[in-house]
Parts: structure tokens; C-alpha cells; sequence
């Protein structure tokens, strides 16, 4: 697989380090309940289609959202973590 | 500034340029290096402060801007490493790493069939080109890796990485060799 990191370009899954689902960017606000706070931890989403995954580029060390489909494998998008809105 | 670390990153492993095959590693000293990160809409500002003071503008992504002696490395999203000439413009962070780097320069016809078994970089020449330089891997470590000529690699690591270096470099050189002269 090759991911777009936004700074460096393309470049081979070798240099990625995946974080997981982007949805941990979503924080709960800090009135939130105990289950809006277990299903934030622990509960998944597991979709067939289009997913949203963390990705941190190790040499540059930019952390990027990247947008993919589950069931072609394309990548369809890629942004600086610090341009995503929760 | 005073010298205190007088012996160069490599100078353990690597006392004088090693050639194996039809490649080559030496040690480049870099002199003075500075870490430089304008703050938020400080870029220009910052070209500007290095153009005056080392004739260098701050480089895009991928970029080495030289003068000279001088040049800046683009190492980061909004990070770059001035490296011959020691500047702290305003507007933005600064760091003196000079010693804090290692240094080398793989030279010779094979040096791209060496790096492609470390770098996962892309190093055609389309995608790669003279005077580019990028951040990647190489073997274990993170690396900067900069065409200097067609067949010249410059590979900045950190200082306590440089062992590991010319051992990967030494290794995958006598790799490239031995298939050479089957």
C-alpha cells in the first residue's frame, strides 16, 4: 500500500505507522456520560466501504487522517491531523 | 562557540572513507547546523531574515535551498536544518544542533542499488532529482536522504545512530558487491 503523507508525498506503507480509527479525535466533551465515554474507547465501527484511519508518517513525524475504502483497498484521501475537524 | 565534542559523529566506526565494490562512504562534517521552525505566517519573514544573514531562502517541502557553503534542508513539516552558517532569525523556533548529526556520503555507480535495500524511497531520477531531498527510512532509522549528484547520496542521521549506520551502509555495500561479482 502507498499513502500521501501531505508533506513528503507518496510514499510506501514501510514509513507509516498505523494509529488506528480516526474516530479518537472525536473526543466526548467533558460533561459526557460513562457510556459515551465507553463506546468512544472501546466501541468500533467495523464498515465496509469507506473508513477513516490515523496514520503517523515516523520520518516527517506528521500524524494524517487518511480516508480509504475496506473493500477496494483505494486510498482516497489524506490530511494533516491538525487540519481535521472533529 | 567552543568546540567540546571534538571528534566527529562517525569517527569510531568509520575513521576514513571505506570503498567497497563500486561504492564509497565518507564522512561529511557538517559545521554549525541550526533547527529552524517559523512560527505560524512567519515564513516569509524568515526567507527574508536568512536570504540577509546566509543568502539562503527557508525551503519548500523536499527542498535544499544553497549559497555557497551554505544551505538549509527541508526536514519537517515547517522544520528545516541551516546547516554551514549559524542564524536565529526572529519569528521563529530555534535549536543549535551542530554534533547533534551524523553525517555521510555514499558515493559511486552502485550507491542506488545500496540504498534501495535500506530506503524504501523512491530514487529514480523522475521522482527523485538532483539536489531533492526527502525524510525516510533507512533500515531502522529515520534519515534524511539528499541527491548531491547523480550518483552521491548525503544520509543525515543522529548522532547516537551513527554505529548503526555505517554498519547498515558497510553491510548492504558488501551485499551489492558480492552479487556484482557473481
Amino acid at each position: 500500500m502507498r499513502l500521501t503523507c501531505p508533506h513528503c508525498g507518496e510514499r510506501d506503507l514501510r514509513e507509516f505507522a498505523a494509529r488506528g480509527s480516526a474516530v479518537v479525535l472525536s473526543r466526548p466533551s467533558a460533561g459526557a456520560s460513562a457510556e459515551e465515554w465507553a463506546d468512544y474507547l472501546h466501541i468500533r465501527d467495523n464498515p465496509a466501504g469507506e473508513a477513516r484511519d490515523l496514520f503517523y508518517h515516523t520520518p516527517c513525524g506528521l500524524w494524517i487522517e487518511v480516508t480509504r475504502s475496506t473493500i477496494t483497498h483505494a486510498v482516497i484521501a489524506a490530511r494533516p491531523v491538525r487540519e481535521a475537524k472533529p | 562557540m567552543a568546540e567540546l565534542i571534538a571528534r566527529t559523529p562517525a569517527h569510531a566506526d568509520l575513521p576514513q572513507p571505506v570503498e567497497i565494490g563500486r561504492t564509497r562512504i565518507a564522512e561529511v562534517v557538517l559545521g554549525p547546523v541550526t533547527w529552524i521552525a517559523p512560527f505560524d505566517g512567519q515564513e516569509k519573514a524568515v526567507t527574508a531574515a536568512l536570504r540577509a544573514a546566509a543568502g539562503v531562502a527557508f525551503p519548500k517541502p523536499g527542498q535544499v535551498t544553497r549559497k555557497g557553503s551554505v544551505r538549509a534542508l527541508s526536514v519537517g513539516p515547517g522544520q528545516a536544518l541551516l546547516i554551514g552558517a549559524t542564524v536565529t532569525p526572529d519569528g521563529a523556533a530555534t535549536t543549535d544542533q551542530s554534533a547533534a548529526w551524523c553525517a555521510l556520503s555514499l558515493s559511486g555507480e552502485d550507491a542506488c542499488a545500496v540504498l534501495a535495500r535500506l530506503t524504501p524511497l523512491d530514487l529514480r531520477p523522475s521522482a527523485f532529482a538532483l539536489h531533492r531531498t526527502a525524510r525516510t527510512m533507512v533500515g531502522h532509522m529515520t534519515a534524511s536522504l539528499t541527491r548531491t549528484s547523480e550518483n552521491t547520496y548525503e544520509i543525515i542521521v543522529f548522532r547516537s545512530m551513527a554505529h548503526t549506520l555505517v554498519h547498515d551502509l558497510t553491510r548492504a555495500m558488501r551485499h551489492v558487491a558480492v552479487r556484482a561479482a557473481l
